[in-house]
């Protein structure tokens, strides 16, 4: 899960990294008052889960609080790259002498995290890496001792960071430890006129999978923009929305994906990702079903599962009770194979469920599946 | 022979007293596995019943593996006990953790495989089936009957994906399938496994299953052209994720232009690898470069399939 700036930034504040005094609101009327506060003259602040504000004109500097309240009314409510800003923070303006980056990042190929720091901050990080690669430092961090004030002052060489932020970089350390995060990263970390070093903005992504000894960010979902995925989040489905005609049900991340690339493949689009997981019960078949009919793009429903250790009569079941409870106006292709396949198949034939067909082979079932969703799409030339 | 498991693999289960422990290890005893114990301090010194065979419950890896001389643990413990009971496997010598345990944390699974490494005891997952000798032994929840022994070697990051191809190729069969799991963060990588497989007498042809996010693939198509004689057949799901989804691994997420199933693909495919469009023209690639092979020696039969 992303964190939004001001929650980050809360988080650096927290464990005694300098940030810029803030606030955050979500009324212009508030923006004046906390500018005031501030001293007049304040930074506004969209607050999205996506870079790239600044270039949308979600950055303003206002002069006064008058400007502070005008710049809020005209960000809050922006669309920034499809994410509606709901919040602003105002922050304190600061003297900036120099830009550095400084980030702590999960690296998949060694398994273990990289600290990754320059001299050249306040851009984005893969630009410089791009344009000038030997201005960036990627040191591995030893998961066994962690950042301590030795390897903080090696990053910080191997980046030409000032000795000055030796300090910060242990205790980026720190939060990245204690809050079980997967990325935390400060751009731009400035050196100010006066000589201070400050976390100007921050990016942190925490670990989903630590949510239980992270009580802080409990209540927090993940903002899903899709009305579609919070229904399945709550109904706890694993479900991705996508824009296409063909819903895709399936058991296995990895065989739903591929059945979406099958799909694909027929010519037609997926119209979604949901993975019902091993047990594929009766009642998460039908709130799988019952979410995927409720998606209006969807003009047919692929159910593709292999039976491993789960039984696909046990399945068939599930997919017999399912069409009893949410009763689809959209024709299904199931395609049950492996564990106890011919007893599921039996199943679901003797339901004869007149929008339910079979298909043996799992490329067969996709090509049905896009066969029937096309020719819902150009009526008349249905079958 | 197989990699990393076989006949003669004496096997713990952590977490065996559990729901699921108990119902995989009533199953792997099922599948001719030699489970010699269960871990659980709790319970030490108890036995459990399975089928009329009675498996000791131990108080700790090291007492098991003192009673029992067992060299592989599979571990069903919950995500928060995960970290703690492979350190503990591999402080006590054990050779092989298979992890089936979902949702470690991120934080966990960078600490107890470094831990494991450090000792010398390989990790296969977290949050994978675990891997099968078929015919010989089952370390993990992967269902031992969809196909019989034979020569081919299977590497993949789904558990699904591999039972589909096991299931589409049963009647080759195959010398080991090891599920690696879909984390960011895993013990074992493609690459110790093609490795392994390359290694191996008994292993003729190898599938190598991938998905998106991370670049474990393209690393794979690097180390197959340097080192892997024998014919690899790939397949990768994931073409039609949209960048920044996670699609139900964990490590299943296109960043920006990275960690893409066309890039996985063309770096396969340029390093001599056959890459199906589905699973089943997956199965039928590997049919034909059997074919190939036709009764020539293995290894430099599949040199020629392999660069034909």
């Amino acid at each position: 899960m992303d964190l939004y700036e001001h929650q980050a930034r809360e988080l650096f504040k927290e464990h005694g990294i300098v940030v810029p005094r803030a606030e955050v609101t979500d009324s212009p009327e508030r923006a004046r008052e906390i500018a005031r506060a501030l001293g007049g003259r304040a930074v506004v602040k969209a607050q999205v889960k996506t870079g790239g504000r600044g270039k949308a004109g979600g950055v303003r500097l206002a002069a006064d609080p008058a400007e502070a309240e005008e710049a809020a009314r005209g960000i809050l409510g922006m669309d920034i790259k499809g994410h509606t800003v709901g919040t602003v923070m105002l922050a304190e303006p600061c003297a900036i002498e120099r830009e550095f980056y400084v980030s702590y990042v999960l690296d998949r190929a060694s398994g273990g995290f990289l600290a990754i720091a320059s001299a050249e901050g306040g851009m984005e990080i893969e630009e410089v890496a791009a344009r000038r690669p030997e201005a960036v430092a990627r040191i591995p961090v030893d998961p066994a001792t962690g950042v301590h004030t030795a390897t903080a002052v090696r990053i910080a060489d191997a980046a030409g960071l000032p000795p000055q932020t030796v300090d910060t970089l242990v205790r980026l350390w720190k939060v990245l430890v204690r809050e079980d995060a997967l990325l935390v990263e400060v751009n731009p970390l400035v050196r100010t006129v006066e000589g201070r070093i400050v976390a100007l903005d921050g990016k942190v992504t925490l670990d989903d999978n630590a949510r239980y000894r992270q009580s802080r960010w409990g209540d927090e979902k993940s903002a899903s923009a899709d009305s579609l995925e919070a229904r399945a989040d709550a109904k706890g489905l694993n479900y991705v929305k996508l824009d296409g005609e063909v819903g895709v049900i399936g058991n296995g991340a990895g065989l739903v994906m591929s059945t979406l690339d099958v799909v694909a493949g027929c010519g037609a689009r997926p119209a979604n990702f949901l993975d019902i997981g091993g047990g594929a019960s009766a009642r998460v078949m039908a709130d799988g079903l019952s979410v995927v009919l409720s998606d209006p793009g969807v003009k047919s429903v692929l159910v593709n599962v292999f039976g491993g250790i789960t039984a696909c009569d046990a399945v068939a079941d599930g997919i017999v009770r399912a069409l009893d409870e949410v009763r689809p106006t959209k024709p299904l292709v199931v395609r049950l194979d492996g564990n106890n396949a011919a007893r599921g198949r039996a199943l679901l034939d003797a339901r004869a469920h007149p929008l339910v067909e079979q298909a043996t082979t799992m490329d067969g079932a996709a090509r049905r599946a896009a066969r029937l969703a096309t020719a819902a799409a150009t009526p008349g030339q249905a079958g | 022979m197989a990699i990393y498991l076989t006949k003669e693999s004496k096997v713990l289960v952590q977490g065996m007293t559990g729901a699921e422990g108990m119902k995989h290890t009533r199953r792997m005893l099922a599948a001719g596995t030699d489970v010699v114990g269960g871990v659980n301090p709790r319970k030490a010194g108890r036995s459990v019943d399975f089928d009329g065979r009675a498996v000791p419950v131990f108080g700790s890896v090291g007492e098991g593996i003192e009673h029992t001389g067992a060299d592989v643990t599979v571990v069903f413990v919950p995500p928060a006990f995960a970290r703690a009971a492979v350190v503990e496997a591999a402080d006590a010598g054990i050779g092989l953790a298979v992890v089936i345990t979902e949702g470690i944390p991120v934080h966990d699974a960078v600490a107890l495989t470094s831990h494991a490494r450090a000792r010398g005891t390989r990790v296969i997952g977290p949050n994978c089936p675990g891997l099968i000798t078929p015919g010989q032994s089952n370390a993990g929840i992967v269902p031992p009957d969809i196909a019989k022994p034979g020569r081919i070697g299977l590497v993949s990051k789904s558990g699904t994906l591999t039972y589909q191809l096991m299931h589409e190729l049963r009647d080759v069969g195959f010398s080991t399938c090891v599920g690696i799991g879909g984390d960011p963060v895993v013990g074992t990588s493609h690459i110790d496994c093609l490795t392994a497989f390359q290694d191996d007498p008994d292993t003729e042809l190898i599938v190598l299953i991938g998905e998106i996010g991370g670049d474990a693939e393209e690393r794979a198509a690097a180390h197959i052209r340097e080192h892997v004689t024998k014919p690899v057949v790939g397949y990768i799901a994931g073409f039609t994720a949209p960048e920044g989804k996670t699609m139900g691994h964990a490590g299943a997420i296109v960043s920006g232009s990275s960690g893409t199933a066309r890039a996985k693909k063309e770096a396969l495919e340029a390093a001599g690898v056959r890459v199906g469009s589905t699973p089943t023209e997956t199965a039928r690639h590997v049919l034909e470069a059997l074919d190939v092979l036709g009764g020539a020696a293995p290894d430099d039969a599949a040199r020629d399939g392999a660069r034909a």
